[in-house]
């Protein structure tokens, strides 16, 4: 097998892994855990292969044609970039399954969850190693879709599967704005592939269109990543099982639109609109990430928040375009998935353990589980940069980036500041005060977790002391080649914990002081926020609801004005507009059929069956209840079937017979079913304009049928019929040579929509008419008067 | 329908109709019929039996739920279809084969199980809507 055939197989793993996550969890249990943990750690064996090319700065793609007519490819490009997020999507996904396995330890669906949670790690593979635009589109839509099941898991919760749908609504509806993005990227420059794409950045940036595709991207940038104003849904999504927490929503999803940032950088990045707009949305979400989370006292939305802070200060620099800026935007975005990814799991710990996760009530755990507060601690130490934490230095690249002396740079700076230091506030809420202080009462005695739950903390906060230390080889392979791969040109990140001192340094210095003080007035801080949002008294979160329920009255009312459930309003306006579509373009464009000449010679037979259709159709009209007027029809349907057997078509007069009789059968039963009365009982002047309408329908067939057939007959394709039914089809009868052979697919279809409309019809006639109306009736405003 | 006269004819009527049904499908590829107008026909003979004894006997009668029936006849056909491919040949391509049986060549092909499959599909889809409307129109 080639590298190429592996590497497909490895983007394929995850998926075949979902499929029979339920059966060897039926198996084996929550160990299944160990085996499924395979699934990510041979991919992250497979990826490590790739490490060599990339320190050097190649590039690996590879790919199958997909859709070759629109030049669609399965297509993945392996750099710098895509090779730190797959590895830190593989390598903390091997850390999350084990977690899970002893997280939700008996539950009747772990493997369920198994399932899902592996399809989303192939999504999320999938997303960061294209591409081809539509391939990341689809893996794009797929993360939201997995997301979506994982976050409404506990599904018999209305808490759960409300913040599953809003994420869905918000990430997924994003996509699409991603999707228009791609497109008009595309006919930009005619290239769908982002390796080919960073050539043409010259020519996109002087386009035109720039800015349509630059806030279209940002549009499903911004929703997957949490950006404010779309910042909500991520903790709402808190309502999922915490490895889901640890796992999409702080490592790996919510960075897929700071990831597309990054990838588009050299196409979109460094014009004065990505300077503008990146940096103002990432601040504000910086701060205002950092200011909810002080205000939680819930572990895992202070975390929740905090990640919002993190991404908003990714977007900061992805934006900034300062020198350093990108480097720090590697180094943080590392950082942020170990320690995070770590802080939410040691959050699932104490809540498995203790059965709450309110950081007031908490309190003195640190003798119960110790293994559990030490992950806890360096992971915080990281998030708070304080040494030898690879926390640390990323955040010295960070105020590396934004120190400069102009303007501009000094508000981020400051904003950034104030940012960390909250951060590094709420790190040490849900890292220390759990552990410390006196005992409190917990509604679970506590102890140490199972080896299962603290393994993953363990190992991410170790990596984080890790990295920091051997800093010289993390940079050469991992970092270097991300940022190099991000700008576009070659960079070399350089920054280790060997002492240095400048400015941020001391704006490092100024931000954990910041931080302690903070920390300290917690409560009062907490107060005082809570106290402003109460003012405010709307956000976006209601904001959302109000939209959907405006969405939802609004599809009512227009449903309501359509569809009124009358018969004979539908019956008017389908026939009305049939005779207008058979009758007015004829006259418009001056189309209309000559008149037909009456043949002389034509035989008595003929004419007297003639005079029987008329004579149905005069009986139809005539009949004094509905029942004869039925049977009435099937004369003159009688009648036409003659003629076709006598003009020589056997088959079609043939089915007509059938047609009618069965047609004639089914009628009268329906009649029988509706209840109506035998006969028609309203007034005339109700009754003509049906009359008219009839007429006009008839008069626009007629002219139709005399149009088509006074049209040169074209016979190529009955010749080719008589032609060949013999000698390709074996068989003489064409008619039936063309319904099963030449035009089969064709007819494939009609069966299929024949069993289509009977199942339509069965459902039909079995509904009850109230059962009818309680499915319709989902009015929003009914629902409000109803509670 | 309490008819003495109906009841006694129908069986043989029923029995003639769907014989002939049958005789109409596998004529079809050389002579005027098919697998449409055969189950046509089929459908009528089965309402002629309804109409005599009731739905619940033409339901005893022919033992599957229509719908199955259906169904049963739109995978025939799809798999008439699919069989080319086995071949490597265009989807729906009609096969042949002409087996000896009993000293006779009797050619048979995917196109005539195709064909079939649409027999099954309108007798199973139509009866199934003639016998509910009829049903509810009992009670």
């Amino acid at each position: 097998m080639s590298v190429a055939d592996l590497t497909f197989l490895a983007l394929l793993l995850p998926f075949l892994g979902a499929i029979v996550a339920p059966l060897v969890t039926r198996i084996l249990g929550h160990n299944a855990a160990w085996a499924l943990a395979l699934v990510p750690v041979a991919i992250f064996l497979h990826l490590t292969g790739f490490s060599a090319e990339i320190a050097r700065g190649e590039v690996v793609t590879g790919g199958y044609a997909w859709v070759p007519s629109f030049q669609v490819r399965f297509s993945w490009l392996i750099d710098g970039l895509s090779l730190t997020f797959m590895l830190l999507i593989s390598g903390i996904g091997a850390l999350i399954v084990l977690y899970s396995g002893g997280y939700l330890k008996g539950h009747p669906h772990q493997g369920r969850f198994f399932s899902f949670l592996l399809m989303f790690m192939g999504s999320m593979l999938g997303l960061v190693a294209s591409d081809s635009f539509l391939m990341l589109f689809i893996f794009w839509e797929l993360t939201s879709i997995t997301s979506f099941l994982l976050i409404g898991f506990d599904h018999q919760r209305e808490a759960a599967r409300r913040a599953a749908l809003q994420a869905l609504v918000v990430t997924g509806g994003g996509g699409l704005f991603l999707l228009a993005g791609l497109i008009i990227l595309w006919n930009m420059t005619g290239i769908s592939q982002f390796s080919l794409l960073t050539a043409f950045a010259p020519q996109v940036k002087a386009s035109p269109l720039y800015l349509a595709a630059l806030i279209l991207v940002l549009g499903g940038a911004f929703t997957k990543s949490a950006q404010f104003p779309f910042h909500f849904w991520l903790p709402n999504a808190m309502e999922a099982p915490t490895p889901v927490s640890a796992y999409l929503h702080s490592a790996t999803m919510v960075k897929a639109g700071v990831y597309l940032l990054m990838r588009l950088y050299p196409v979109l990045g460094g014009t004065p609109a990505w300077q503008i707009i990146l940096p103002v949305f990432g601040a504000a979400t910086l701060i205002i990430g950092a200011l909810l989370a002080v205000r939680q006292t819930d572990l895992k939305l202070m975390l929740a928040y905090t990640t919002v802070s993190s991404l908003g200060l990714l977007v900061l620099l992805t934006g900034f375009g300062a020198p350093y800026a990108i480097e720090a935007a590697a180094l943080y975005l590392v950082a942020h998935c170990l320690f995070k990814g770590a802080l939410f799991m040691v959050a699932g710990s104490i809540d498995h353990e203790t059965g709450m996760r309110d950081v007031t009530r908490l309190g003195g755990l640190r003798s119960a589980m110790p293994l559990t507060f030490a992950a806890a601690l360096a992971s915080a130490a990281s998030m708070g940069g304080l040494p030898p934490f690879f926390g640390f230095l990323a955040k010295e690249e960070v105020y590396a980036a934004l120190y400069a002396f102009d303007g501009r740079a000094i508000i981020f700076a400051a904003l950034a500041v104030v940012g960390n230091a909250l951060m590094f506030a709420a790190a040490f809420a849900v890292a220390l005060k759990p552990f410390i202080g006196k005992r409190v009462e917990t509604p679970q005695a506590a102890h140490e977790a199972p080896l299962l739950l603290w393994l993953g903390p363990a190992v991410l906060a170790l990596m984080g002391l890790a990295v920091a230390l051997l800093s010289g080889t993390v940079h050469q392979l991992i970092t270097s080649p991300m940022a190099s791969a991000i700008a576009g040109e070659a960079r070399v990140v350089t920054i280790s914990l060997a002492p240095h001192f400048g400015v941020p340094a001391a704006l490092s210095t100024l931000t954990v002081l910041l931080g302690i003080g903070f920390y300290l007035r917690l409560a009062r801080l907490r107060a005082a926020i809570a106290a402003a949002l109460a003012a405010i008294g709307w956000g976006p979160d209601r904001g959302f609801d109000q939209a959907m329920r405006g969405l939802v009255r609004l599809s009512c009312a227009v449903t309501r004005r359509l569809q009124t459930g009358r018969l004979d309003i539908y019956m008017t306006a389908t026939f009305t507009l049939l005779a207008v579509v058979l009758i007015v373009p004829p006259f418009l464009y001056g189309e209309l059929a000559r008149a037909p000449v009456f043949p002389q010679d034509i035989p008595l037979h003929e004419l007297a069956i003639m005079a029987i259709a008329v004579i149905g159709l005069v009986a139809v009209i005539l009949a004094q209840d509905r029942l004869t007027a039925i049977v009435s029809l099937g004369i003159q349907g009688f009648s036409v079937a003659v003629i076709f057997l006598l003009y020589g078509a056997p088959d079609l007069a043939f089915t007509q017979f059938m047609i009618e009789t069965l047609a004639v059968v089914i009628l009268a039963l329906v009649m029988t079913r509706l209840r109506l009365s035998p006969s028609d009982h309203r007034p005339l002047r109700e009754s003509l304009p049906d009359a008219a309408i009839a007429l006009a329908c008839g008069l626009g067939a007629t002219l139709f049928l005399l149009k088509v057939t006074q049209a040169p007959f074209d016979t190529g394709l009955s010749d080719f019929f008589n032609q060949y039914s013999k000698t390709i089809a074996h068989g003489a009868n064409v008619v039936n040579v063309i319904i099963v052979d030449f035009r089969g697919t064709d007819t494939l279809g009609e069966i299929a929509v024949v069993m289509i409309a009977a199942l339509a019809i069965l459902s039909l006639v079995r509904l009850r008419a109230g059962s009818l109306r309680r499915i319709a009736d989902n009015d929003p405003d009914a629902e409000e008067a109803s509670r | 329908m309490r008819s003495l006269i109906l009841r006694t004819v129908a069986p043989l009527i029923v029995g003639l109709m769907v014989l002939f049904s049958i005789f109409v499908l596998l004529r079809g590829h050389n002579e005027p019929g098919g697998g449409f107008i055969g189950g046509l026909i089929a459908v009528a003979a089965l309402s002629i039996y309804g109409i005599a004894f009731g739905v619940e006997t033409v339901r005893r009668a022919i033992v599957f739920h229509p719908l199955a029936i259906a169904g049963a006849g739109l995978m025939l056909s799809t798999l008439s279809g699919l069989v080319s491919m086995v071949f490597h040949v265009p989807f729906m391509t009609g096969l042949w084969i002409y087996p000896v049986i009993l000293g006779e060549e009797v050619p048979l092909s995917s196109v005539m199980t195709f064909d079939i499959g649409v027999y099954l599909v309108v007798v199973g889809a139509v009866t199934s809507v003639a016998l509910s409307l009829e049903e509810r129109g009992e009670d």
